[in-house]
């Protein structure tokens, strides 16, 4: 009974002593396990004397709590440092690039017409779309292109017979449609178009997009708000200069030319705008009554306007590509650029 | 059209800068495409003679000259020009003047003698840009001393407009003088053009078997021309300043008047003309050979001016070398004619050819211009050449000339296109201005006739057009549109494109965009069997046929990139394909895509193997996921003749074919040279974009219950026909099936494999008992045995 001090001394000593919590536990096994020497203890009190015994009990007791706080204590210290020790043990290096597929992109015309579309279909406009093999009816004749109109020649125009061919612009979705429909009618027509030109600036195929909108009381100014809007959106700058220029096309009247000041240069003058400080962007105008007749619309009762672009030209502008026959090359150190 | 910019304002002369004026004529719709300096910087040249020429006792090309430039003193300089000749007035440059690009005239000794000055040519000068063989030749009347700068108003610009076919009436000064004198409201100052006396009576034959394509033919012969006179310098530099080499003087007087007042004129050699004149259609078999020894076979449907022998020329395009004017002519037979667009229209193009005239007759030429034009020309050649002039023959059809257009106009229609209350004085005053008559007809409404020289106007918005372009675009109302808002059912099982795109982008694939005609080879090579459609004329044979698939255009953009050291190439397109006849052709709208290379992008962590099928077809079942329909989809099993024939699947949306996927056959990659493997995949879009709405199943509280089988089949029993299977005895509470292992080797006999199945099933209301899901298990196990030799793995 008097050994109780050593023994709790030594204990102490052992608890310190162990480095791990294996030997943590065959300490606590030693002293607190059901044959341990502090149990042991414990289990003696009945030899004692009825008046000894509660102070002894509580001797005992004493010392049985306090190796209990000492081992939990250092578990709980060595359990810590064996936490630290795995820790640091699987220490990444974050920097690393993550494993996997990497994404890929959208082309830069997709995403250039995806974006257009986007800007006429939150204000109303429906996406139009159709054959690519037209006719010359729908190319040209109901487009008030007359017969002998340079643009039907073979040296501009993709024959496959005298009457079929790969369409010159997407207007022909807008008869189309016009004949579908009645008005109003808000289409934006995205798509390729082909033209027999290859050169440094022209490719045999692009892409145009062109709008239509046609209702009561649709008038010039109407087609100057739309437009001016459109791109100033389009270029995220609410100060761009827009113009329009009297222009011509057999299926407008009147007609316009759209120039942008020029986005690079900011209307210094610079390469791309060919030092004028202008850049033309695109064509509209009003849809002209003969186009209104071809697609039995009342051209008393409804006006409407019209206006169409190159989609590879805005992406130029926009995303400063410098040369147009990249956009079919299909490299894939171009085509990342813009995922 | 290009123009000296003192030639226009001799005509009319707005208080404007050079740029101010081209930026007006660009915003009233004439845009104006360059606008240069006709002459480069220089200082220091004057008009000079030279009076004397000796041998250079040294040098073998050079000459000693002495010129006098006006100073009194002759000045000895060395020239080294072949021409050079005395007596010739030159310009020259003294001691200290600055040529172009900054090179200043010093003394200097060539070879030993001094040298005090340079005679000039033209390309030292800026005036021409190709280097000019000699010195410029200066007209002996050419003012001694004179700068040259000035005696040759070289402070000049020309201007280039770049002008829309309608306005045709636009192609002469006098057309552009007009348009300034509108848009500055000034008069226009014509030249002289009284009508010249005859001085004998002869006149040669006209008869128009065609008038309805030529109502108006006017002709006069002039007799003892000069055609060895020179063409004036103002005239030779007027016409340089229009990008029109001077040819001799005849010519240059008709191609001078065509651009002054825009009426192209032909000048024939009279002794080469038999009997008369007949503007007919070409006969069959005539040819022609032209003014520049080009000699064609005519279309029958081509007007001709032909004599009694022979065609002359193409009627509006260009005349014949047989009876042009030579240095031989000594009479001529002026001709101005008005030739109808329609009579003109596609002529040219269809013998290759595009002249000032065509270009002039096919936008339309103002058909009272005709006598005009022969009188100005008769005068500037009388003037130049001398000679003595015929009278005026003149061979019209009045039915056939342009009708007078006269087009109704309301003051409620201007306002309904342009938002715009134009008062009806500014409207008459500009229409007036515009050359139009202009008379009141009804109630705030006007009858306008239009003049003979503008073949664009014929309805009331042409005339709305016209306002709006002298009011200014720019000045003209802005507006935003109002609508209706009305809201549209959008179909949502339907799949957009943009989110299909978007997922192969999200698996790692670059769109591409590839020309939809293609080689004819590789798509025979690619697509072999499938008929497309032929351009009649390609810009290229490689780009001759319409793509019948996507293949071709993935095939190619796939080796554009391997030829780049892009060794791992993911590549997806949308858009038509084109199958079958014309008459009987689909285009159908594709998604298409293509893998080659590793799996992964290199990288630490990467895998190092390359891609297989099943990388491509995960892909792909991704796409046909998002539909929330994969169950109508299968893939079979068949043959593509381009494509691996162990490696290749149909793809079939509830039965019907709508694409394949597979590996290139390897025969095909050897034709192509491509050395890995690559694989493909294309399936209509309209398939792909077709989904279900998602339908909710309640979830059942009670448990799952799994049970693991391996089938163990004939290595050729397709995985799916056993899923099928399975799927089918199963049961209704059967909630997953997964394939989680497939396994040939020890174990398993030699031509047969393992299936490792993962079965699942819970039922929505109770607990299942093992009993019933043993039943199931030996139905599928039983099916599986009947249909396939299928066997239990011990």
């Amino acid at each position: 009974m008097d050994d109780l001090p050593n023994l709790v001394a030594e204990a102490r000593v052992a608890i310190a002593a162990a480095g791990e919590l294996a030997s943590l536990d065959e300490v606590r096994v030693r002293y607190l396990g059901k044959k341990g020497e502090i149990t042991t203890l414990l289990k003696g009190l009945g030899k004692l004397s009825p008046e000894e015994r509660p102070q002894a009990g509580e001797r005992i007791n004493q010392a049985k709590q306090q190796l209990s706080g000492e081992l939990e204590a250092r578990k709980h210290e060595l359990e810590q440092t064996a936490l630290n020790l795995r820790l640091a043990a699987e220490r990444l290096d974050v920097t690393l690039p993550g494993r996997g597929q990497a994404s890929g992109g959208l082309h830069p015309v997709t995403r250039t017409l995806e974006r257009i579309e986007g800007l006429f279909t939150r204000i109303g406009f429906d996406v139009a779309v159709g054959p690519e093999i037209e006719d010359d009816y729908h190319n040209f004749e109901a487009l008030n292109i007359p017969a002998h109109h340079p643009a039907r020649g073979m040296a501009d125009t993709f024959y496959f017979d005298a009457t079929r061919l790969l369409r010159t612009h997407t207007s022909p979705v807008q008869v189309r449609t016009m004949k579908s429909q009645e008005p109003p009618i808000r289409i934006v027509c995205p798509g390729r178009v082909y033209r027999s030109d290859s050169d440094l600036t022209h490719t045999p195929m692009f892409h145009q997009i062109e709008g239509l909108l046609v209702d009561e009381d649709v008038s010039f100014a109407d087609l100057k708000g739309t437009i001016e809007d459109f791109l100033k959106a389009f270029f995220e700058r609410d100060e761009l200069t827009v113009r329009f220029r009297p222009s011509y096309f057999p299926f407008t009247e009147p007609s316009a030319e759209v120039d942008i000041q020029c986005v690079m240069c900011n209307g210094d003058g610079c390469r791309v705008c060919s030092h004028s400080g202008w850049l033309e962007v695109m064509g509209c105008g009003m849809v002209h009554p003969e186009v209104f007749r071809h697609s039995s619309i009342d051209p008393e009762r409804y006006t409407g306007f019209a206006f169409g672009m190159g989609a590879e030209r805005l992406a130029m502008l926009r995303y400063g590509v410098n040369d147009l026959r990249l956009f079919f090359d299909n490299d894939l150190r171009f085509l990342r650029q813009f995922a | 059209m290009k123009f000296s910019e003192q030639w226009l304002r001799e005509w009319v002369s707005p208080a404007l800068s050079s740029e101010a004026l081209a930026d007006q004529i660009t915003m009233a719709g004439l845009e104006v495409d360059g606008l240069d300096s006709v002459a480069a910087v220089f200082t220091g040249v004057v008009v000079a003679e030279v009076v004397a020429k000796q041998q250079h006792p040294d040098a073998d090309k050079l000459n000693v000259c002495h010129v006098d430039d006006g100073s009194g003193e002759p000045v000895q300089v060395v020239c080294g020009a072949p021409n050079v000749a005395v007596g010739q007035k030159v310009p020259f440059a003294r001691v200290g003047a600055v040529l172009p690009d900054d090179f200043t005239i010093r003394k200097a000794k060539l070879r030993g003698v001094e040298s005090r000055g340079m005679i000039c040519s033209a390309s030292e000068l800026g005036l021409e840009e190709e280097t000019s063989p000699g010195i410029l030749e200066l007209p002996l009347e050419a003012p001694l001393g004179e700068d040259f700068r000035n005696w040759m108003k070289l402070d000049d610009s020309t201007i280039e407009v770049d002008l829309t076919p309608n306005r045709g009436d636009c192609l002469s000064l006098k057309g552009l003088a007009r348009e300034v004198g509108v848009l500055n409201r000034l008069a226009l100052s014509e030249p002289e053009t009284s009508a010249q006396a005859p001085m004998h009576d002869d006149t040669f034959p006209v008869r128009v078997a065609a008038p309805e394509r030529c109502p108006r033919y006017v002709g006069r012969v002039i007799h003892n021309v000069d055609v060895g006179a020179r063409t004036p310098l103002w005239m030779a530099e007027r016409l340089r300043r229009s990008g029109v080499r001077s040819i001799d003087p005849v010519v240059d007087i008709t191609n001078y008047v065509m651009l002054e007042l825009g009426q192209p004129m032909h000048a024939f050699d009279l002794a080469n003309l038999h009997e008369a004149i007949d503007v007919r259609l070409a006969r069959e078999g005539e040819r022609l050979t032209l003014l520049d020894g080009q000699d064609i076979a005519l279309n029958e449907n081509t007007l001709v001016i032909a004599d009694a022998t022979r065609p002359l020329a193409i009627a509006g395009v260009m005349g014949g070398e047989y009876s042009g004017v030579s240095t031989a002519t000594r009479d001529v037979f002026l001709e101005a004619a008005f030739f109808t667009p329609l009579a003109v229209a596609g002529q040219a193009r269809s013998y290759g050819l595009h002249t000032d005239s065509s270009h002039r007759f096919e936008r339309g030429v103002d058909p009272m211009l005709a006598r005009q034009a022969i009188e100005r020309a008769t005068s500037l050649l009388l003037a130049i050449t001398g000679g003595e002039p015929g009278p005026l023959s003149e061979t019209a059809s009045p039915d056939h000339l342009p009708s007078e257009r006269r087009v109704h106009l309301r003051s409620a229609r201007i306002e309904q296109c342009l938002n715009l209350a134009l008062p009806g004085e500014e409207v008459v005053e500009i229409l007036e201005r515009l050359g139009m008559h202009v008379v009141v007809d009804g109630d705030a409404a006007w009858q306008v006739t239009v003049p003979s020289w503008r073949f664009d106007i014929a309805i009331e918005e042409d005339l709305i057009e016209e306002l709006a372009r002298i009011h200014g675009y720019n000045r003209l109302p802005t507006r935003r549109p109002a609508a209706r808002l009305g809201l549209r059912a959008d179909g949502e099982s339907r799949l957009p494109q943009a989110r299909l795109r978007r997922q192969m982008v999200a698996r790692g694939y670059q769109e591409a965009i590839s020309y939809s005609f293609v080689a004819p080879e590789l798509q025979a090579l690619l697509a072999p069997g499938v008929t497309a459609p032929r351009l009649a004329n390609p810009i290229s044979s490689d780009m001759a046929i319409m793509r019948a698939s996507l293949f071709p255009g993935l095939v190619k953009a796939l080796m554009h990139n391997l030829n780049r050291q892009q060794s791992r190439v993911r590549l997806f397109e949308t858009g038509l394909v084109f199958r079958g006849e014309l008459d009987a052709l689909e285009q159908i709208p594709m998604l298409g895509g293509l893998v080659c290379g590793p799996r992964d992008p290199e990288g630490w962590a990467a895998r190092r193997d390359n891609v297989d099928f099943f990388d491509l077809k995960g892909d792909l079942e991704s796409l046909l996921a998002m539909g929330a329909n994969a169950d109508d989809w299968r893939f079979e099993p068949a043959e593509h003749p381009a494509l691996h024939p162990g490696q290749t699947a149909r793809l079939r949306y509830r039965g019907e074919a709508v694409g394949w996927i597979g590996a290139l056959h390897p025969g095909v990659r050897a034709e192509l040279g491509l050395k890995t493997d690559a694989f493909v995949f294309e399936v209509r879009l309209d398939a792909v974009t077709q989904g279900n709405l998602p339908a909710f199943t309640p979830l059942s509280r009670y448990p799952e219950v799994r049970r693991d089988l391996a089938l163990v089949v004939a290595e050729g029993v397709p995985v799916q026909a056993l899923l099928d299977t399975l799927r089918e005895q199963a049961g209704e509470w059967l909630t997953d099936c997964c394939l989680f292992d497939v396994y040939q080797g020890p174990g398993v006999a030699e031509g047969l494999k393992s299936l490792a199945l993962g079965l699942t099933w819970q039922h929505p209301s109770r607990t299942l008992n093992d009993d019933e899901i043993n039943q199931l298990v030996d139905a599928i196990v039983a099916e599986s045995r009947r249909r396939f030799d299928a066997e239990l793995r011990g």
